[in-house]
């Protein structure tokens, strides 16, 4: 098939090619708007991670708790609440019927409730796994620090959760790549992301299979990055002799 | 081998005279005797489906009248088969020859007619404003300073904001991602108004729980030919397709198929969409034209 790659370059109202590419003067070619459409689901993604780390890592943590039933209860029930529930429905239960129950939630940006939709599907998976890498350590680790005197609050911060968050970066990476691309359901809710911008720039310049492709390029680009950061992270966070490198020789 | 490269050979040979045909889609129906027709899962009254792989709908109702003379002149019997199609796969699937004639809602543009050809002018579509009753917003310059609702992937979304940059009006924009999420946006307060082609607001609305909280006003945004779509270079189906529709307009058909699928109880819910015949359609009956919606806008 014939490209149009010469679509981009065009202005959004009047549908005429502007030199350059880029609109100026409140003029808006498809370049420009594919560019603030990357960066909203750069924004909602980041911002969501956020959310997802924050809550995800202290809902893992109360899991783990010793003797504390009714807090690793609350803790899994978090889990199972957000991870049962389809994220698609939960961005709507957010976004038209906690509105409905609650009206002062009737006049939060719509941004702020994907983030929040975004972030809890994502905590619940993150707890999932934060629990995983804590209990994956020898008992032993427990016991000694509680031998030195260390209170649980001085175990869980000085020993248990720096081993626990290095072995549990592999999974983590995987988390924070599917947080960029489950944020393709905020057009569901009017964000301008590139999922809206790939369905609506597609109607308007009927070269579809284009806009597709070019969001597609962005979406597996982001993913990328983020998969090189964390594999920086865990780089440099490696403890010599604890979690192996090249993962054949034997763990901590 | 010998038989395998034979074998080969005659396959390449049947696509080769399939892609000579594949244009001609009376060639391809003699030639078959089947024919496909794209459908719309759910395109208000024009059409939709009623489950369990039927369609029915205004333009269906008018594709089935053109395959029955089809049918005629090909002098066999046909095999119809219903293809759903979507917004984004419609025009490739013409292409490619998957669907011979394609009954949804396809606005006849520029852009398109490059790519597909379009029979004349059943339907004029006109954009317009649905509002809850008691909002006291009756024009496009009301809706200053409000939000304004409409659905992803369509070509409302660039009028609205056309007409933003044209009149300075100022009014924000949110999207759903289907007709049924924008119409709850309105529902539930979300959205002052929703914009958008007046057959679906009418169907919307019909549908809603409570029908009268909810009304259709302001000028017209917008008016968009729709028409049935079928390959590009096709005259023969062209020619064929054009004078049904011709002879349905002279015998008044086309008024009593109006009035059955937009004034009357419309299965499965029985339901009335209550549309009446608007004044761009009846001019496009008058004099029937294939003009794209580029065309309209100069007027």
């Amino acid at each position: 098939m014939a490209w149009k790659w010469q679509v981009f370059c065009k202005e959004t109202t009047t549908g005429e090619t502007v030199t350059g590419c880029f609109g100026r003067g409140g003029d808006e070619t498809y370049l420009n708007w594919i560019v603030s459409a990357w960066g909203w689901t750069l924004t909602v993604s980041l911002l969501a991670l956020v959310v997802a780390l924050v809550a995800g890592l202290a809902i893992g943590t109360i899991r783990t708790l010793p003797d504390r039933p009714w807090v690793v209860r609350f803790g899994n029930a978090w889990v199972e609440l957000f991870r049962n529930i389809p994220l698609l429905v939960q961005i709507f239960l957010w976004y038209f019927v906690i509105p409905g129950i609650f009206p002062v939630m009737r006049d939060v940006p719509s941004i702020v409730l994907v983030v929040m939709a975004l972030g809890m599907f994502t905590s619940a998976r993150i707890a999932e796994q934060v629990r995983a890498g804590i209990q994956a350590l020898p008992r032993g680790q427990r016991y000694a620090g509680l031998a030195l005197g260390l209170s649980t609050w001085q175990t869980y911060r000085y020993v248990l959760l720096p081993m626990a968050l290095r072995i549990i970066i592999p999974p983590m990476t995987s988390e924070s790549m599917n947080i960029m691309k489950n944020s393709s359901v905020a057009f569901a809710v009017s964000i301008t992301e590139l999922t809206f911008f790939a369905m609506q720039s597609g109607e308007e310049t009927a070269a579809p299979v284009e806009m597709y492709l070019a969001v597609t390029v962005l979406y597996a680009l982001s993913a990328f990055v983020i998969n090189r950061i964390m594999a920086f992270i865990e780089s440099r966070t490696r403890v010599p002799g604890f979690v192996a490198a090249g993962g054949m020789a034997g763990g901590h | 081998m010998k038989k395998v490269l034979l074998l080969a050979a005659l396959a390449a040979g049947a696509t080769g005279t399939a892609f000579a045909q594949a244009s001609d889609t009376i060639a391809k129906a003699k030639a078959t005797g089947s024919v496909t027709m794209g459908v719309r899962e759910s395109s208000g009254a024009l059409s939709y489906t009623l489950g369990d792989g039927k369609y029915a709908g205004f333009h269906v109702e008018i594709c089935q009248r053109i395959l029955a003379e089809l049918e005629k002149q090909v002098g066999r019997k046909l095999d119809v088969k219903y293809q759903a199609v979507t917004s984004q796969n419609r025009i490739p699937l013409v292409q490619n020859g998957t669907v011979d004639i394609e009954c949804g809602s396809t606005t006849n543009n520029a852009a398109r007619a490059k790519d597909v050809g379009f029979l004349n002018t059943t339907y004029v579509e006109e954009v317009r404003i649905a509002v809850k009753a008691n909002s006291g917003i009756n024009s496009i310059a009301q809706l200053n300073g409000k939000t304004v609702a409409t659905t992803t992937g369509t070509t409302s979304v660039q009028h609205l904001r056309k007409h933003e940059r044209a009149n300075g009006v100022d009014f924000k924009e949110v999207f759903g991602k289907d007709h049924a999420d924008s119409f709850l946006m309105l529902e539930s307060g979300r959205a002052d108004a929703f914009v958008m082609d007046g057959s679906i607001l009418a169907g919307n609305i019909a549908n809603a729980k409570n029908p009268a909280d909810f009304k259709i006003v302001g000028e017209v945004i917008n008016v968009e030919p729709i028409a049935i779509m079928i390959r590009k270079d096709d005259a023969g189906l062209k020619k064929l397709g054009n004078d049904v529709i011709a002879g349905l307009i002279k015998s008044g058909e086309m008024n009593k198929l109006w009035d059955k699928w937009f004034l009357q109880p419309i299965p499965p819910k029985n339901i009335k969409i209550g549309l009446a015949l608007s004044e761009s359609t009846k001019a496009a009956w008058a004099n029937p034209n294939d003009k794209p919606m580029e065309d309209y806008a100069k007027k």
